[in-house]
């Protein structure tokens, strides 16, 4: 019996070493696996199980932390939500995370490895760092000015500051609060099919994800282009362009809004946006040129980030010359984010240099010490200094005397270029209305601020949409409250 | 001459022989030693749950550090008083399984507010130890047992019928609910049924291996001797597949055909088991849905996730395992909640895997291989048959059902519901379980008593 007993043990250890094995098998071996398994929860109870980073504005937290008590522990705030969606997107449990909250995803969760205090410290502590704090770059009154200046409108404000790139403010309407997100629940399911299935889109930042026809604000590109081309020398000379003017190749005739655009000077066809004479000149620039400047505004360029991307705004190349005559005056394909429209301005503003936008200003840890800060961003030449410093005045004469009169403000030198989109088939579309623009401070050194706004404008105020007359008011409202901090 | 030496008459007669005399010590010492080790063991998880969960230690930890001392004295004492020879590793891993069970409960109970079992199972957990008192009190000779074999198969039966006249809980029919006390009688029918088939097999393991007719190279035994045996055997398995629990119908298998083959030496038992317990998988597999199921599940442990409809226990007990890797999230910070129903009974391995990683789960691994080691090693020095089989069926109930759940969580084998002896909550298998140590101590006690003061000279020591 004793050698049987023996076997039987043989057979139980048997049992044990094939325990080991397979409990070495899913727990050291297949383990990677399963912990990348997307069914398995634990890296979002992980990553919910500590008080997500701070976004701030002007010093002040935007966003906060509410610990629920779940099983994904913490939830986002935010103090203004719709004011600031643009900017922070959603830091949601079912939706993810959008805009700065992705781009920052890895700093504001805490598994930014530069968060550590020392490297390869967390992985043998095994420890979670807390969720390190995003500064920005906007300033708090501007923003509100331009979310208060859309009002119910639909549209989109951006401001950079000229000389360094910074953004000020970034607003997009409608808005929608982040805050109705955060959560896994029920709830926040609704809200998320209510916002997608809204046909305004609330969720879409216009500011920087949606591409407008510039309209006549992209007439100081084509400014930029003729001067610098040496097309236009004399900015009070006859230009010799017709009205109507039939686009080369075509019978089609381009007409103005304005009269006595016939043979006017370059001073006046851009105070009063003449189409024609911007069609001609864009069409005897060239489209190499043309294209050339664009590009050097930042056209043509998918790869902005600011540090979440920002859609590509574009100027057709292959174009025949009626259709750059078109593109010349923000027509045809010619398309552009606000926040693009800001950098033209901010351009000019900038003696022809455009410095690259950003959102962060720098990044800290908890505890306050730094991670990274913006530092000096490239900067490159849209057009000559002495090009700028032409189209300064003539921007300026648009608010002094032209269609930007709405603009205006005392104790500030302000330039800017109003802009009526068309677009739909046969222009069907109610137009968008544009104003561009930048404010020096009397007292300041150099402009302290360009902005770009745009306003969709409903069927019913069709008659009344016009650059000047609502987007000037909301871009002075932002120039007014950077000026004034 | 070590400590064991001081003391009994037979040392004295011993000392007269002219040759040294090498005898068994009775190492209660190491016994009280090891065991204040495993309640200390036990009261430092304790804190370092409560430490993990609130940063302060839980406040009830002198408590459950006193009571658990307490219970493991007095069991200390029981064994010094009446089974002095007995093997010191039983009781300290006992005490050691169950102190950390309850640790891990109280760990998941926080999990649960709603619903706490680790008081219901330091209850339990002391109706256990008192019986393992009265049992290695009272139980002077585990032969007795022998003379009611008949008495005990009698009862297991009862008892392994009985829940079929209650309802079924979670599709089993396995549990006797009076007054929301439950109490799972297939438990305690284990270590009876181990009675009758040692009691039985030693009875007739001669005429099993030598009487009846010989076909081809397999000795078959007479239908007079195989009879009854076959019949219980048959009777508690369909009662088992009736009540649809077949972890304890595959133990009841196992320990037959291991007790079988250790009575007779036949090897031919073991074909014949293997080849009937793969025809019986089979069948039961294919016809019977429940089973079925069961069987897709560990084949396509991810099946539910590919199909939308989330992780399945199965998959969140591998997810758990995984999470800890080779030394663990540590005591409290796993989240082996997630797979839910059963986590403190059925699934206790997944949180020990979690928080207590490879390292930790190999421990427990371990442990539980050295009860069964000591265990066979009681039945290896037994000298009386039935006591051979008797510790070695109720070592194999405790290695097979080890397996068989720890297989079953870990996707080695298809799960089937059963508890991990000792850790999982349920009070009716922490009962059974020291009823098991128990009377592996009696026999122990008596074989190594019988060795210790025979002496040498006898010519047998223990092995």
């Amino acid at each position: 019996m004793t050698r049987h007993i023996r076997h039987a043990a043989a057979f139980c250890a048997l049992l044990l070493v094939a325990l080991l094995v397979n409990a070495a098998r899913v727990q050291i071996v297949q383990a990677p696996e399963y912990d990348d398994n997307p069914a398995n929860r634990r890296p979002d109870i992980a990553r919910y199980q500590q008080p997500r980073g701070d976004i701030l504005v002007g010093g002040e937290p935007v966003t906060g932390s509410r610990d629920t008590g779940e099983h994904l522990r913490f939830e986002r705030t935010y103090q203004a939500g719709p004011l600031y969606a643009p900017i922070t997107g959603f830091a949601s449990q079912a939706y993810g995370t959008t805009l700065l909250e992705h781009a920052e995803d890895g700093l504001l969760s805490g598994a930014d490895p530069m968060l550590a205090p020392l490297p390869l410290w967390n992985d043998v502590t095994g420890a979670q760092n807390p969720g390190g704090d995003v500064v920005t770059t906007i300033n708090g009154d501007a923003q509100r000015a331009a979310f208060e200046g859309l009002g119910r409108h639909k549209g989109a404000v951006a401001a950079v500051e000229p000389s360094t790139g910074r953004i000020l403010a970034l607003v997009s309407t409608p808005s929608y609060d982040p805050q109705l997100l955060s959560g896994n629940s029920t709830a926040a399911t609704r809200t998320w099919d209510r916002l997608n299935g809204d046909p305004d889109k609330p969720m879409l930042n216009r500011a920087v994800r949606r591409t407008y026809p510039p309209g006549s604000t992209f007439k100081v590109v084509t400014t930029a282009a003729a001067l610098d081309a040496g097309v236009i020398r004399d900015l009070d000379a006859p230009t010799r362009s017709p009205d109507p003017y039939t686009l080369p190749g075509t019978r089609t005739r381009l007409t103005n809004a304005a009269d006595g655009c016939r043979d006017a000077s370059l001073r006046e066809a851009f105070e009063w946006s003449c189409n024609t004479v911007f069609a001609k000149l864009g069409a005897d620039v060239g489209v190499r040129d043309m294209a050339a400047t664009a590009e050097a505004f930042g056209f043509n360029d998918a790869g902005l980030r600011i540090p979440f991307a920002v859609s590509r705004s574009s100027f057709d190349t292959s174009v025949d010359r009626a259709q750059l005559g078109l593109s010349s005056i923000g027509q045809y394909n010619t398309r552009a984010t606000p926040l693009q429209m800001a950098m033209v301005a901010a351009a000019v503003a900038n003696g022809g240099q455009v410095r690259s936008p950003y959102l962060v200003e720098r990044t800290m840890r908890a505890g306050g010490s730094l991670v990274a800060t913006a530092g000096s961003r490239p900067t490159r030449e849209a057009m000559r200094p002495s090009t700028a410093a032409r189209l300064k005045e003539l921007m300026t004469g648009v608010v002094e005397k032209g269609t930007g009169a709405n603009a205006a403000i005392r104790g500030a030198t302000v330039g800017g270029k109003t802009g009526t989109a068309q677009h739909g088939v046969g222009n069907s579309g109610t137009p968008y209305a544009w104003f561009v623009s930048w404010a020096q401070g009397d007292g300041d050194l150099e402009p302290k601020v360009a902005v770009a706004v745009v306003v969709e404008g409903s069927a019913a105020d069709r008659e009344d949409i016009s650059g000047g007359g609502m987007a000037a008011p909301v871009a002075r409202a932002v120039m007014e409250a950077v000026l004034n901090s | 001459m070590t400590k064991a030496g001081t003391g009994t008459g037979i040392t004295v007669a011993q000392a007269d022989a002219p040759a040294p005399v090498t005898r068994l010590p009775r190492r209660r010492g190491i016994e009280l030693t090891l065991i204040l080790m495993a309640v200390l063991l036990s009261v430092f998880g304790y804190c370092n749950v409560g430490l993990a969960q609130h940063g302060t230690l839980p406040p009830g930890a002198a408590g459950y550090g006193a009571g658990l001392g307490v219970l493991a004295l007095l069991a200390h004492l029981a064994v010094r008083l009446r089974a002095p020879w007995a093997d010191p590793l039983l009781l300290p891993i006992g005490v050691l399984l169950n102190g950390l069970g309850l640790v891990l409960i109280y760990r998941l109970d926080l999990e649960t507010p709603g619903d706490r079992a680790a008081p219901t199972q330091l209850v339990w957990s002391t109706l256990g130890v008192g019986l393992f008192i009265v049992v290695v009190l009272l139980l002077r000779d585990h032969r007795v047992l022998q003379r009611y074999a008949y008495v005990c198969v009698a009862a297991a039966l009862v008892l392994l019928t009985v829940p079929i006249f209650f309802p079924a809980v979670n599709g089993a029919r396995i549990w006797i609910r009076i007054e929301g006390f439950s109490i799972q009688p297939g438990e305690f029918a284990k270590v009876l049924l181990a009675v009758f088939f040692a009691a039985y097999l030693a009875a007739n393991r001669s005429a099993l291996a030598y009487a009846g007719r010989r076909v081809w190279r397999l000795q078959l035994p007479t239908g007079r001797v195989l009879g009854p045996i076959v019949a219980v055997w048959l009777v508690s398995v369909g009662v088992l597949v009736l009540e649809r629990d077949l972890g304890t119908s595959l133990l009841f298998f196992g320990l037959f055909v291991v007790l079988l083959y250790v009575a007779t030496g036949r090897t031919g038992w073991i074909a014949v088991g293997l080849l009937l317990a793969s025809l019986g998988a089979v069948a039961v597999g294919w016809l019977e849905p429940h089973v079925h199921s069961r069987v897709e599940d560990w084949l396509h442990p991810f099946a539910s996730i590919e199909a939308g409809q989330g992780p399945n226990q199965l998959a969140q007990s591998l997810f758990a395992f995984a999470a800890g890797g080779v030394t663990g999230t540590g005591l409290g910070l796993g989240h082996s909640v997630l797979i839910g129903f059963a986590v403190k009974s059925d699934f206790i391995l997944a949180t020990a895997g979690e928080e207590l990683g490879f390292l930790g789960l190999t421990a427990i691994f371990l442990l539980y291989a050295l009860l069964v080691e000591r265990g066979y090693r009681a039945g290896l020095g037994a000298r009386d048959p039935f006591g051979r089989l008797l510790a070695v069926g109720l070592s194999s109930i405790v290695a097979l059902q080890v397996f068989v759940i720890a297989g079953g969580v870990t996707g080695l084998i298809p799960l089937t519901g059963m508890a991990m002896p000792f850790l999982a909550q349920g009070g009716s298998s922490v009962v059974t379980n020291w009823a098991i140590v128990a009377l592996l101590i009696r026999v122990s006690h008596a074989a190594r008593s019988q060795a210790g003061q025979a002496g040498p000279a006898d010519g047998r020591v223990a092995r």
